[in-house]
């Protein structure tokens, strides 16, 4: 019967061996990383071809994320937003990737990728208002190929790979970008997602943000295996573990990913070793299943913290901080403050459940509106 | 809430060592409701655990352990979260007994938090209650208040048929209520009459009993005598205490959160219908969420059923 299994009809590029991906097997469990906390490059050699102005753009990018997050929490705490999940320490991966991305590339985003959703044009008042309770938040005016935050976990990445079919079979030019966290691993639509992306031979690049928790479950109890990176080679995908919390790394690692699915080769898994500084959600308290000492100790690592070492060593930064932090201020306030004058009209609840409203949730609508004026008469 | 079915694991643990218990976050932090808290500090990390994120596995494997000596008693994190599991439960643990003529077993407890009025993200406030009722060989058990909430969950913990035991995380913290520590138990497949009435029968269960309840208040000013009956269990449903009520009332009306349509109401017509249609006096009513998402917490106040809207259907079944 084997003999009877037909060779892909599709012209196969060789898998280049000088990828860093075969240089990184994470069956050794190792792992990309090019600066290390103090910024001091560890191999020129591996050092992305970036300019300074790239670099600090990504930086600026960086920023820009972290500041809205912590204003976003703040939000949330003076109660004038609803349970929201911080992103802080996991700028560099979603920077990184934020850089390649083009804007008919897609992205199948989770619910932690506040900064890669910037990158493609999401906006902060979007966020914000999705965030506030107001589905409007995920209809994105600005941005091109993205889907809506996926909320049940590991899910969003089935439709990632079936955007790499569409692609591949439209013979377009574009790329998926599909993000999950070390939790859902775990999931089967994880483990099948790569199963067909594998089998179909689509250009969609996989992010595991390994974050080290599942909520409170670290990931230690998630999985037996060495790594994440390592489920790859199950799925016949190259798999690479990388610093998440070092921009270049995480560039060189996307960079790399980014052709190979580009030119036909195929899906890539990237874990990106990271840390959640903060809580889960707003509704978590972190302090039940970790310690401070821990956090200290990832504290180290920071990505912003690292590049900001990597360009005052190598005197690219010029700018004021403390400026830059009080104009990304106002301009996150002013977008927040669009989104809390935001309305929702009865009709936001029943219009967009199917493109052609059927008579019976014209009729439960329109009995609502009745109740409605019952009660304002009786006051 | 949260205490009494804290307490109820507590005693089952210490009672009966097949008794397991695990989830997505359910061991070191006790759950992200603290349902669970202390639990495995007390009966160890064996019996108590924190599980890999996957729901199907969490039910799957479940059974697994049902089918050979364990009581477990898994937890999955929110109603929107139970989907997964969905093929486990429909193809499997609720035909086990039956597929395997009697051979087998499966006493387990799928306990999750259900509904909405949180103000939560997407998937995070559903009440999926008729697709479980709706699955021949499960007992789908819904409780209202601190005291059944202990009761029942002792009583599907020692039954041998799979039970989904849904709580309304609503009023997990709202009601005060003194539970006895003592062990005690309340039959699963029977409804209770909370409230005695003459004019109209109102159905309800989980959270909506708390608005039903502030509802027959403004009906009872309004002059209308209600009979107010806790449904408990969902499925087995108790028609025999339904039945008895609207030949009584003459009149039903129920109250519940899921969507309309193929829902819990329908039943209830259904049964008022076939057993009690000569008592009738006005058609049925339903006071139900809308056949909609339930939306995110700006519409969230329009789609719950406020006491108001509960009287509005009540007096207009009684003027009819």
């Amino acid at each position: 019967m084997l003999n009877t299994l037909k060779q892909p009809k599709e012209k196969i590029i060789k898998y280049n061996p000088e990828m860093i991906f075969e240089n990184f097997d994470p069956r050794e469990d190792k792992i990309l990383r090019i600066i290390d906390n103090d910024g001091n490059v560890l191999d020129k050699e591996l050092m992305p071809d970036l300019d300074d102005e790239t670099i600090i753009k990504a930086y600026k990018s960086m920023f820009f994320a972290r500041t809205a997050d912590e204003m976003a929490v703040s939000y949330q705490r003076q109660g004038r937003m609803y349970t929201y999940p911080p992103i802080n320490g996991q700028e560099a991966i979603q920077v990184a990737a934020g850089l390649l991305i083009r804007e008919n590339d897609w992205l199948a985003p989770a619910f932690r990728e506040l900064a890669i959703m910037l990158a493609k044009k999401v906006t902060l008042k979007e966020i914000f208002l999705y965030y506030m309770g107001n589905e409007q938040g995920s209809k994105f005016e600005f941005a091109n190929h993205v889907l809506p935050i996926c909320v049940p976990i590991g899910s969003q990445l089935l439709h990632a790979t079936g955007i790499g079919y569409s692609i591949k079979y439209q013979k377009k030019d574009e790329v998926v970008f599909g993000f999950i966290g070390d939790g859902g691993t775990s999931e089967g639509d994880f483990s099948e997602a790569l199963n067909f992306a594998g089998v179909w031979q689509v250009p969609v690049i996989f992010t595991i943000q390994n974050n080290q928790y599942a909520i409170s479950v670290p990931v230690q109890k998630q999985t037996k295996s060495v790594n994440l990176a390592v489920k790859s080679i199950a799925f016949g995908l190259p798999g690479i573990k990388v610093d998440g919390n070092d921009f270049f790394a995480m560039y060189s690692a996307y960079k790399e990913a980014y052709d190979y699915a580009r030119a036909g080769n195929g899906a890539v898994l990237i874990e990106a070793l990271t840390y959640r500084k903060g809580a889960h959600t707003t509704s978590d308290d972190p302090s039940k299943y970790r310690t401070k000492e821990e956090e200290m100790e990832w504290d180290k690592t920071d990505p912003l913290k690292r590049l900001k070492k990597y360009m005052d060593k190598n005197e690219i930064w010029k700018e004021n901080e403390e400026e830059l932090i009080e104009k990304y201020k106002l301009e996150i306030d002013k977008q927040f403050s669009e989104a809390e004058t935001a309305t929702y009209p009865l009709s936001d609840i029943f219009d967009y459940m199917y493109t052609e409203m059927p008579e019976i949730l014209k009729k439960q609508k329109a009995d609502f509106e009745l109740f409605q004026t019952w009660k304002e008469n009786r006051k | 809430m949260v205490q009494a079915i804290n307490n109820a694991l507590d005693i089952m643990l210490e009672e009966d060592k097949s008794v397991v218990i695990y989830g997505e976050d359910a061991g070191k932090e006790g759950g992200v409701f603290r349902v669970t808290e202390g639990l495995q500090k007390k009966y160890g990390e064996e019996r108590v655990f924190d599980s890999p994120l996957a729901e199907s596995a969490i039910v799957g494997a479940g059974l697994g352990m049902a089918l050979s000596g364990l009581r477990p008693v898994v937890e999955l994190q929110f109603d929107g979260f139970t989907y997964p599991a969905f093929n486990q439960i429909i193809s499997n643990v609720s035909r086990m007994h039956n597929r395997s003529r009697g051979m087998y077993n499966v006493p387990m407890v799928i306990r999750f938090p259900y509904g909405g009025g949180i103000n939560a993200l997407e998937h995070h406030s559903e009440s999926p209650e008729a697709l479980y009722a709706h699955i021949p060989g499960l007992k789908v058990v819904i409780p209202s208040t601190p005291h059944d909430a202990k009761g029942l969950l002792i009583s599907a913990i020692e039954s041998d048929d799979p039970i989904v035991f849904m709580e309304p995380k609503r009023i997990y913290r709202a009601i005060k209520q003194e539970v006895s520590d003592e062990k005690f138990s309340i039959p699963i497949g029977k409804a209770k009459v909370l409230t005695e009435g003459t004019d109209v029968t109102v159905v309800a269960f989980g959270a909506m009993i708390r608005e039903c309840q502030k509802a027959i208040v403004m009906a009872k000013e309004a002059g209308i005598s209600v009979e107010l009956i806790d449904l408990r269990t969902i499925y087995p449903i108790d028609k025999e205490t339904i039945i008895e009520s609207v030949k009584k009332t003459g009149r039903i009306v129920i109250v519940a959160e899921a969507p309309e349509s193929f829902g819990v109401g329908g039943e209830l017509i259904a049964i008022a219908n076939e057993e009690a249609f000569l008592y009738l006096e006005a058609p049925p009513r339903r006071v139900m969420g809308f056949d909609t998402i339930v939306p995110l917490a700006k519409g969230e106040p329009m789609y719950m059923i406020s006491p108001d809207r509960i009287f509005y259907e009540i007096e207009g079944t009684v003027k009819f």
